[in-house]
């Protein structure tokens, strides 16, 4: 069985046998007060957030209704806005993004916590970290001066030649659109996903691993079926800690992506995502519903990292549950 | 001690004081096209009357729009020029009105990217217009041929690069291409962004730019000053009077000369594709944008004396910068313009 420790919050157990005065002079209560303001603090950020995008996309909400969601055309000239084609992007890129980053990511994760010499870990994961911080316009360039070359001369054309029967390796290879974005995501969410996996599974308990082996589990049998269950959830929070990141991402994406709003069934097709179009066109947005459409879509992409957080809890959830009982049998 | 302290501190504080009455600061804010220029103006005049200081935000048209009608800057700065329902709401919240002020010209300039071919093309209104309508997809279309005589041109499909981010320098193209075309002009319009029919979005010119270089077979607008700035190579457009013209300070002044004869006395007029034999097709003025009405008087004062300079002056330092000046017939209608502000 899955030890689990419960942290106890120190001040509950004391609380009712002394006085509020008592408590108000050792500190316990204003320490209380203060930590409870800057956790409420959270909430009321967020729910401010929303309320201030609810308020500023009443034209378009009303002008557009729920049609803001199924069409394509946006128009800032005749004042024609749906924020499809973006909601698509937005999705296609980050999950491009999350298919090539989470069995990389995992994998040198694995490696890194759990076969590698300590001394050689510590030393990947500074550069890992070091990653991790760089700002997302770097990635951007490199995206731009790297990636979509390559992708035009050698990837494209060679996934073409040799998938090129399935749609989503079809059409003129550009250099940009959702593969190079999906790919430049995945170059800056990977570092997320090592180092948050790495720490989780370092601490899986030394017991879990040792009890596998003594049953007489080889190395990695024990590493893939105790001690990364064991993390199981751990490892889900870094992939949605790098889904957020990937569905927010706004300048790298811009500068790969091709800012086209069309919806392709080819990964090769220029596409556009919401955080890129509301920086491209927020600034000389005139017109009132022009710039109400663009908060709107702030609404829209507040909504989807909304789903997708509670999708992820619920998936926590689920596995979390198969996984104690296989725990228990 | 204590006593030089003090005195030091009265000093410092009387300084401050006389810094404080003496410099009158302006503040003003919008397009970003005209930024190097304006802030080389304000500088020089600064230097030149030492207690006027000009600060200027390079915000984008849209927002020196936006703030000039909120009031939140003495004076607004754009490539485009405000419309009937911005102007109103101007009219609306202040109870008077603002005017516009060309300041310098700019240009818009095709570029294009076709291995194995270094000559200067010949674009003809149509050849633009069909490439960007998605009509013209080849580069051996006869459009484009036919004025490009003795240049092999292949028969790969034009990829379009067009601007991702709101600019003026969109708004110029497609209020060029509106005009020149009716089916865009029904069917895209003109604007600070629009629905392209086809093409890939980059951002900046410096994106266009960089996309055109990398792309082969690619087309692409870029400013003509960064053009020049960064020795890019670009086509010549015909011009209503049937020339190919290459866009140069020149050509784009006398783009603006033509124009000057039916301006009208707002000077909100587009001057794409206007009449004239060495007249650039794509050009544009850039705007200030004044109130007619300050409620103080040393602050108008500086204002019309920047402006009185500007139009005299400042005019010298445009070529440095590459910015095309105003012909002489604008800058003494802005003169007279210039005594409607009160």
């Amino acid at each position: 069985v899955a030890t689990t420790t419960t942290i106890v919050p120190s001040a509950s157990p004391t609380s009712g046998s002394r006085s509020f005065l008592s408590r108000l002079r050792d500190g316990d209560e204003i320490v209380r007060l203060i930590t409870f303001l800057f956790a409420a603090s959270v909430v009321l950020v967020t729910v401010w957030l929303v309320f201030e995008l609810w308020r500023e996309s009443v034209l378009p909400r009303h002008k557009f209704g729920f049609n803001f969601f199924l069409t394509s055309v946006w128009d800032p000239v005749f004042d024609q806005f749906g924020a499809l084609p973006f909601i698509y992007g937005t999705l296609v890129t980050a999950a491009v993004s999350l298919l090539i980053a989470v069995p990389l990511g995992i994998g040198a994760a694995i490696f890194l916590a759990e076969l590698a010499p300590a001394r050689l870990s510590d030393s990947l994961e500074f550069f890992i970290d070091l990653l991790a911080a760089v700002p997302s316009v770097i990635y951007g360039l490199l995206g731009i001066f790297i990636v979509v070359p390559l992708m035009r001369q050698y990837v494209q054309p060679a996934l073409k030649q040799s998938l090129g029967f399935l749609p989503i390796f079809q059409g003129a290879a550009y250099g940009v659109g959702f593969l190079t974005a999906g790919v430049v995501l995945a170059i800056m969410i990977i570092p997320y996903i090592i180092s948050v996996s790495r720490e989780v599974l370092l601490s899986v308990p030394r017991d879990q691993r040792e009890a596998a082996l003594s049953l007489g589990a080889t190395r990695w049998e024990s590493t893939w079926k105790v001690v990364v269950p064991f993390a199981r959830s751990g490892i889900f929070g870094s992939i949605f800690l790098a889904l957020a990141r990937a569905l927010g991402e706004t300048m790298a994406v811009t500068m790969v992506i091709g800012n086209t709003p069309v919806i392709s069934t080819s990964l090769f097709s220029p596409g556009y995502s919401i955080a890129a179009v509301i920086a491209n066109e927020f600034t000389e947005a005139t017109g009132d519903l022009y710039l109400q459409s663009l908060i709107e879509l702030g609404l829209v992409l507040f909504l989807i990292t909304f789903i997708l957080n509670g999708l992820a809890r619920l998936m926590i959830v689920v596995t979390s549950r198969r996984g104690g009982q296989l725990g228990n049998a | 001690m204590k006593r030089i302290a003090g005195l030091l501190l009265v000093l410092f504080g009387l300084g401050v004081f006389v810094w404080a009455q003496g410099a009158l600061s302006i503040n003003g804010a919008g397009a970003t096209f005209p930024y190097p220029m304006y802030s080389k103006w304000f500088d020089e005049y600064h230097k030149k009357y030492g207690n006027i200081q000009i600060n200027y935000q390079s915000i984008g048209s849209g927002g020196g729009i936006k703030q000039v009608t909120e009031g939140t800057v003495d004076f607004g700065a754009s490539d485009a020029i405000m419309n009937e329902e911005q102007l109103k709401a101007f009219q609306d919240k202040h109870g008077f009105g603002v005017l516009h002020f060309p300041t310098v010209l700019g240009a818009d300039v095709p570029t294009y990217n076709i291995p194995g071919v270094d000559a200067e093309l010949n674009f003809t209104q149509a050849a633009i217009a069909g490439i960007f309508l998605g009509k013209i997809t080849k580069w051996n279309d006869p459009e484009i041929t036919g004025p490009n005589k003795g240049v092999n041109l292949p028969a790969n499909d034009i990829v379009v690069v067009h601007r991702s981010d709101g600019s003026g320098t969109t708004y110029i193209w497609t209020d060029y291409l509106s005009k020149i075309s009716e089916e865009w002009k029904t069917k895209v319009g003109k604007g600070a962004s629009v629905n392209w029919p086809v093409g890939l979005g980059s951002k900046g010119n410096e994106g266009v730019a960089g996309m055109v270089k990398q792309t082969p077979n690619s087309f692409g607008y870029v400013e003509l000053i960064y053009a020049i700035q960064n020795n890019m190579p670009y086509g010549r457009v015909k011009n209503s009077s049937g020339a190919f013209i290459k866009a140069d300070l020149a050509s784009v002044t006398a783009a603006a000369a033509g124009a000057a004869k039916n301006m009208p006395d707002d000077f909100r007029v587009s001057i794409t594709d206007a009449p004239g034999k060495t007249a650039y097709p794509i050009s544009s003025f850039t705007w200030l944008l004044v109130p007619t009405k300050f409620s103080d008087v040393t602050k108008r004062d500086a204002i019309k004396g920047f402006v009185k300079w500007m139009l005299a002056d400042g005019q010298n330092y445009t070529e440095a910068l590459s910015y095309a000046r105003l012909p002489k017939e604008v800058v003494a209608m802005e003169l007279k313009a210039l005594n409607n502000v009160q």
